[in-house]
């Protein structure tokens, strides 16, 4: 065979391998599909079969709670995501390009949201905006969430970005400035497509985390601001139903969809040109 | 040095540079000409590319006054500068075409699309990049990526070129040609080339004349035969080309104790009692049988005995061992029966003018 090499596996080795490989499979992947399959089943019990039909999905459409909560998601999200990649980007630039007292203790700090737990967060976050609201008259709805959205996201953004600015060279900027542009035509012209793919990829990333964030959404949220994964969530307790199944199928693929534009942006070479 | 009276393409007075600690650039005064193919060579880590960047307005100076042709640089961003580089490892921007490459610099200065065109297309003819126009650097080989660089500098028309090590990453052979087209270029566009290297052999064989760092000082500038034969000081000669140094100490104008107390004739230019090396090329030097020396040369003249004999079709080499220290001579080809072997008595002696004496 061709591709046979000396690093293969062989035997017995490769034989577990294989099996390893198809039960991790399995085991991810079969909730998956027992989701999918039961949010087509004409049976309000999830797991007894009754047919095909598209009902849930058509309650979904038609309901008017759902289809608020999914256009407070849409609103947050976009909104959480924008501002997150401007700051993320920009901190981004900080962190790789100057260098000033308290980088360490600041290039630290940024990687802290992506390491506490959800609930902590939620927590600080509750607690920060209680004190707010009495001070400022904060009133908790579209402002608390997004804040908090863009409080997590601005971390991750960075994190992407800079993995970009990492791999540029720094010599490119000065070759720019060598051929008679600005500071800021070296940055528009250069860095800024160069790190392009970096910033989308941030940004997709951004808009997926908020668009499934339940827990942090949950301390934070007032009344009329319900999102769509707190929404299903308040459904679970009420009995469990297709139309939740449905509502996930819809969440599933939306998060693929954004999980998979994210990666391609970050593997792309970068950058349309002047 | 000094010529006719013209302003320099580029001055350095008393220019140090340092980062922290670490001086980088050591009190530099240098001019370079118009129109001049210099070369900056040196060791790596004694400041050439430094030197460069300052040039570009890349860094500025810690200390000291930097001109290009008669206008004082200070702290003049690189855009402003009437210099363009080209980069060790090109720097070329990845994310465009070799056109948009070449194009850079002329769209940065508002200049027409037609005229930006023409002069584009112009530069890509000359390095010899007909048809790339469309590849991304990535889809070009070392020696086409060398090219864009240099035609995206020079596209512009600068005044001086600065270029960084250009050469380093190309292959012996490609490196070849690409001295010679570079030379060749230099000459046709009469622009001021200031070459970076630490290859001597490229420096002496492109360069009118040549700049020798160590350490961040400037230890001699002058023509390849000026540096070659006359080095200034210890270092230049032991870097430049292969030479044998022999310590002693100057005892009067014309005679140098070596460290085995035997009297040797030399200029010295040196006041008595300075500890000195005598400098000897490999080829500088007869070899033969002690019986053999010139009386002329009783006094230009060391005994040994022969350690080894390396046949190089051309020439032989042969090391020869005297009291303590080890000789390495390089003689023509003769016949193997006529040849010194190994254990051998064997003397060496040379004209006192290829002797060059040198202070530490
Ligand atoms: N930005 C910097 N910060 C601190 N030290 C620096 C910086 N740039 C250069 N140096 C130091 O200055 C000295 C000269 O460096 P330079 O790059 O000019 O050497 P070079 O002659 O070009 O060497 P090479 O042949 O290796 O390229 C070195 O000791 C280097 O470590
Ligand atoms: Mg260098």
């Amino acid at each position: 065979m061709a591709g046979e090499n000396i690093t293969e596996p062989r035997g017995a080795t490769k034989w577990l391998l294989r099996a390893n490989a198809s039960f991790v499979y399995i085991f991810f992947y079969i909730p998956i599909l027992v989701l999918i399959v039961f949010s087509f089943s004409d049976n309000r019990n999830v797991g007894v079969w009754g047919g095909f039909t598209l009902d849930w999905y058509r309650d979904f459409a038609e309901s008017d709670n759902t289809r608020e909560a999914l256009w407070n998601s849409v609103q947050i999200g976009l909104v959480a995501t924008v501002i997150s990649v401007v700051l993320g980007t920009a901190s981004a630039l900080a962190l790789e390009r100057f260098k000033f007292r308290g980088r360490a203790v600041f290039d630290a700090l940024l990687y802290l949201p992506i390491i506490i737990p959800d609930v902590t967060m939620a927590v600080m976050m509750l607690l920060f905006f209680s004190e707010a609201a009495e001070l400022f008259g904060f009133s908790k709805g579209f402002a608390t969430i997004t804040l908090s959205h863009i409080a997590f996201s601005i971390s991750f953004v960075s994190v992407v970005v800079r993995a970009r600015l990492g791999g540029m060279n720094d010599r490119l900027e000065e070759a720019a400035m060598d051929l008679y542009a600005t500071r800021w035509q070296a940055f528009r012209y250069v860095t800024l497509p160069l790190i392009m793919p970096g910033i989308l990829g941030g940004g997709l990333l951004a808009l997926t985390l908020s668009l499934d964030d339940v827990v942090i959404t949950q301390f934070v949220t007032g009344p009329g601001w319900t999102t769509l994964p707190v929404y299903v969530f308040g459904l679970i307790r009420k009995g469990v139903t297709p139309l939740i199944n449905a509502v996930s199928v819809v969440m599933l693929v939306a998060s693929t969809i954004l999980v998979v534009l994210s990666l391609i942006a970050q593997r792309i070479r970068g950058g349309d040109t002047v | 040095m000094g010529g006719p009276s013209v302003t320099a393409a580029v001055e350095l007075s008393g220019v140090t540079k340092r980062f922290g600690d670490v001086v980088a650039v050591d009190n530099i005064d240098l001019a370079i000409a118009d129109g001049e193919f210099f070369a900056m060579l040196g060791p790596s880590g004694c400041g050439k590319t430094t030197t460069l960047r300052m040039i570009a307005g890349l860094e500025f100076p810690t200390e000291g006054s930097l001109q290009i042709f008669g206008d004082e640089m200070g702290t003049l961003p690189p855009n402003r500068r009437p210099v363009n580089t080209v980069f060790q490892n090109y720097a070329l921007f990845p994310h465009m075409s070799v056109r948009e490459n070449v194009s850079f610099g002329l769209r940065m200065q508002g200049m027409s699309k037609s005229e930006t065109a023409s002069r584009t297309s112009t530069l890509i003819e000359l390095v010899q990049l007909g048809g790339m126009e469309k590849r991304k650097p990535d889809q070009l080989s070392g020696g086409q990526q060398q090219r864009v660089a240099l035609a995206r500098a020079l596209v512009n028309e600068p005044k001086v070129l600065l270029l960084d090590e250009p050469l380093g990453a190309l292959d012996l052979k490609l490196r070849q040609e690409m001295q010679d087209e570079l030379k060749t270029l230099q000459r046709e566009l009469g622009v001021s080339f200031v070459f970076v290297t630490h290859d001597q052999e490229e420096a002496l064989t492109m360069s009118d004349r040549i700049a020798v760092m160590h350490e961040g000082r400037l230890l001699q500038v002058g023509s390849a035969e000026e540096i070659y034969e006359r080095p200034s000081n210890r270092f230049v000669a032991d870097f430049i080309g292969q030479t044998n140094l022999i310590d002693g100490t100057v005892a009067d104008r014309d005679t140098i104790v070596l460290a085995n107390g035997s009297k040797v004739a030399a200029t010295t230019g040196h006041v008595a009692g300075t500890s000195v090396a005598m400098s000897l090329r490999p080829e500088a030097m007869h070899i033969g049988r002690p019986e053999d020396i010139p009386a002329t040369h009783a006094t230009s003249s060391l005994t040994g005995t022969v350690t080894e004999v390396n046949y190089l079709g051309v020439a032989l080499v042969y090391r020869i061992a005297v009291d303590w220290i080890e000789l390495e001579v390089r003689a023509p080809t003769v016949s193997e029966v006529d040849r010194l072997k190994p254990g051998e008595t064997a003397s060496v002696w040379w004209a006192r003018e290829t002797a060059q004496v040198v202070a530490d």
